[in-house]
């Protein structure tokens, strides 16, 4: 609250002094969670190693150079792979999202139980990071890219259910209520109504995801789950730099251009 | 339309016309759509008698459920949590720090044009790998523990953080940044009155998204032995401790859940 | 054809909406709605075509009970009330065909609208009044292409392609320009006589109505204050209906514009 003190003459403060008191007990609150979260790693790091880092990546540094640009050959099929757990992980995850978010939409939901169970999905498929479900499924399937897959659709069924529940919820109702005024069946409603305000929405959080997924599946070969991360793994694990250089620029490459592919048609649809 | 007797006649037929309107341009996404899916759908080399053996370890899985095992193994799985959380927090806060300077060094209508560049560089590589794979460089220069973590999502976070922040800014409006120029203020003056209000909610907002990211990442950067939670769930699945995982994977969505609402909570108290 | 008895509407947060409303409208009769913003105009007709439920009271279109029909009857029921809203309510990501298409949406099953394979009779319909307000040609433009009036002129096709008996029209002209105002107001008139319909319009502006209907209802706080001719309104039933002002100008000016309309029209008649 803005304050005049008429007594001392002309002065304005933009606070109370209530106010900036409290305003000062959270800075205070909030700095001594960080001293408590540095001193509770720093007694956990050998600072040794740390004093080290500079010299270990300056070695490391120096062996990464030149990449192996002969170790391509092996790559294109990763890549390959990589770019396809992506793209039917987002299909999967779309299939899936359109019928959570419309239970999960206060304005479409059949019922507040269903609607209850439905955002239930939404949080645990989104907190669960994808390596974690990865993790998961190599145990109950087996290694490969039938794993990482199935991982990337669960991890993305949150994300694109969450982001189309929040379309669904920000429509405008007048353009329903004149559906519904014609005597449309609430099926048509949707169709008619809803459907046609939220498709740009979907399209575009499809993409959003796709681009993002191209991303996380990158790394799932760590955990056994497919594509390029099992490569690169394997090079860091016998020390192979120059091969580890050379995944990473192909990873750059792939990340940058799925970046480009994405504005493009996220462009073309808004 | 018009018949013999000179009375109008409307066509009975309809079709939408085709959101892409060339022809040509229409058929051939079609086709190369279908032909990537059927090419992607033929690679992907299915293994289904190991899928259907995995079938009843994933109902052994789900049993672990019920009821999942907060009992066992507490103290680790407790000290894997709060370091997780820690790390979390320390990272946000230190990758925000970082985050500033290069945001606005990153805005096009703040920074000269090699100042932009450098600092739009630093984003993009930063943006580009995931933290996972920052996290395994992390924990080969600085060894085992949650300092990896720490700088791995720190870095993370500016890749985040600094590119919503320069957006932001290039976004904001010109009339108030103007007006505050136009009183002679100084450059700090000009942040501190014309930028800093315009961005400053969505930013608080943001950093708590980023809090929520930061904190689920540092469930998995221990997989690859960056500290945090994520060292103990890996133990859980190898040795088979299934009712543990399944505890330790409720942990963490109870978790991202608080951290959701104080984030919706915080967003609307100060927009 | 239509009748409402003792209609109340008490809204959850115990505004009260609506209070006994009595009121009759013939067959083929253009009524208008007048009364100041808040009065309850825009709850009236959605209580009609229960868009919005009533708390107490009847509303019969002919013999047929409204109030009292189950969802699937009350669905029928509203196919032959057509309805036209205040800011157009077009779908505006679909085109201007499928925008007055859905207003057959009552007729025809799910899968049908789905593919958008309505019966050809529809669509020759649909083509026919399209013409009628002069938009033949633009058909295939989305609906969010078209100025303020010609969506209006959509939305009129809308409710007039349910074929109906009744038609509820909201606040048609608050979102246009003067002159467009008095051309849409013209058209409504033109296609109710016509079609001898019925008609319910609400309109806050007293020149308009008095200018285009023949009988007047004011509605202030939920209650009926006036009920009669448009050269009746005197600056007392006005004052009655919105509140103490100086009424004399808006009387005075009536009377001139509207000889200024009838001159025009004779011009264009002759």
């Amino acid at each position: 609250m803005p304050k005049i003190d008429r007594s001392s003459g002309l002065s304005w403060r933009k606070h109370t002094t209530k106010k900036e008191l409290t305003i000062w007990l959270y800075w205070l609150i909030g700095l001594s969670i960080v001293t408590y979260a540095w001193n509770l790693i720093s007694e956990k790091t050998i600072w040794f190693f740390v004093q080290d880092a500079g010299t270990q990546a300056i070695d490391i540094g120096s062996r990464m150079v030149p990449p192996k640009l002969s170790y391509m050959d092996k790559l294109w099929q990763p890549v390959w792979d990589t770019i396809n757990i992506a793209t039917i992980g987002t299909i999967i995850a779309l299939i899936i999202a359109v019928p959570v978010a419309f239970a999960a939409a206060k304005n479409t939901t059949p019922h507040p139980l269903i609607r209850t169970i439905a955002l239930f999905i939404i949080v645990s498929s989104r907190s669960v990071n994808s390596l974690i479900w990865a993790l998961i499924l190599v145990f109950i399937c087996g290694p490969g890219i039938f794993a990482g897959t199935i991982a990337i659709g669960l991890r993305s069924i949150g994300f694109c259910a969450k982001l189309l529940y929040e379309a669904i919820e920000e429509i405008d109702h007048n353009q329903v209520e004149a559906i519904q005024a014609t005597g449309a069946s609430r099926a048509q409603q949707m169709l008619y109504g809803i459907v046609p305000q939220v498709l740009p929405t979907f399209a575009g959080v499809g993409v959003y995801r796709w681009d993002i997924n191209i991303r996380e599946s990158t790394i799932l070969g760590l955990v056994g789950a497919g594509g390029i991360g099992l490569q690169l793994n394997g090079s860091i694990n016998t020390l192979a730099w120059t091969q580890v250089s050379m995944i990473l620029l192909v990873i750059l490459g792939t990340v940058i251009i799925s970046e480009w592919i994405s504005a493009k048609v996220r462009h073309a649809i808004i | 339309m018009m018949d013999r007797s000179g009375a109008i006649t409307y066509p009975m037929t309809w079709k939408k016309p085709p959101y892409i309107k060339n022809g040509s341009i229409r058929r051939s996404i079609y086709f190369f759509s279908a032909l990537y899916l059927a090419a992607a759908f033929g690679t992907m080399d299915v293994n289904w008698t190991r899928v259907a053996e995995g079938l009843p370890r994933a109902e052994r899985f789900l049993d672990a459920f019920f009821p999942p095992n907060f009992a066992d193994n507490r103290g680790v799985v407790w000290d894997g949590i709060q370091e997780s959380i820690w790390m979390a927090i320390i990272s946000t806060v230190a990758g925000i720090l970082l985050s500033v300077p290069i945001g606005l060094g990153a805005a096009r209508n703040l920074a000269p044009k090699y100042i932009y560049l450098v600092n739009r560089a630093i984003i993009a590589l930063s943006r580009t790998f995931p933290e996972i794979i920052l996290a395994i460089f992390a924990v080969k220069l600085f060894g085992f523990g949650p300092f990896a973590g720490f700088i791995a999502l720190s870095i993370g976070t500016i890749g985040f953080y600094a590119k919503l922040l320069a957006e932001d800014i290039e976004n904001m409006s010109e009339d108030q940044a103007e007006a505050i120029k136009a009183t002679g203020a100084s450059w700090f003056q000009w942040i501190n009155y014309a930028i800093q209000p315009q961005v400053m909610p969505r930013m608080i907002g943001l950093s708590v998204y980023r809090l929520d990211i930061n904190f689920r990442e540092s469930a998995v950067v221990g997989i690859v032995g960056g500290g945090g939670i994520g060292a103990t769930l890996n133990t859980a699945f190898d040795r088979y401790e299934f009712d543990t995982a399944a505890a330790i994977l409720l942990i963490i969505i109870g978790i991202v859940m608080c951290l959701e609402y104080v984030s919706g909570f915080l967003r609307n108290r100060v927009q | 054809m239509l009748r409402i008895e003792d209609l109340n509407k008490k809204y959850p947060t115990g505004d009260e909406a609506l209070k006994d409303v009595k009121l009759e409208v013939p067959k083929g009769q253009v009524m208008a709605l007048i009364g100041p913003s808040g009065a309850g105009k825009s709850t009236l007709i959605r209580c009609v075509n229960r868009l919005v439920e009533p708390t107490k009271g009847k509303v019969f279109l002919g013999d047929l009970e409204l109030t009292e029909l189950s969802r699937w009857k009350l669905r029928q029921a509203r196919r032959r009330m057509g309805m036209i809203f205040q800011e157009y309510a077009l779908v505006e990501r679909l085109t201007v065909m499928e925008n007055v298409l859905s207003g057959r949406l009552g007729y025809v099953g799910f899968w049908r609208s789905w593919f958008r394979r309505f019966p050809g009779e529809d669509v020759r319909e649909a083509y026919r009044l399209l013409d009628r307000v002069g938009l033949m040609e633009m058909a295939d433009k989305r609906a969010d292409e078209l100025s303020g009036g010609q969506r209006q002129r959509v939305g009129i096709c809308r409710a007039l392609i349910q074929n109906p008996d009744l038609l509820l029209v909201d606040e048609p002209t608050a979102s246009l320009d003067p002159k467009t105002s008095r051309q849409i107001m013209r058209l409504i008139n033109e296609l109710c006589d016509e079609r001898s319909l019925a008609a319910i319009i609400n309109i806050h502006d007293v020149l308009l109505a008095q200018m285009f209907s023949k009988r007047i209802v004011g509605l202030e706080q939920g209650s009926i204050v006036y009920d009669g001719p448009p050269e009746d309104l005197t600056p007392e039933v006005l004052t009655r209906i919105y509140g103490e002002e100086n009424w004399e100008a808006t009387i005075g000016k009536v009377e001139e514009e509207n000889e200024e309309e009838d001159s025009t029209i004779s011009k264009a008649a002759s």
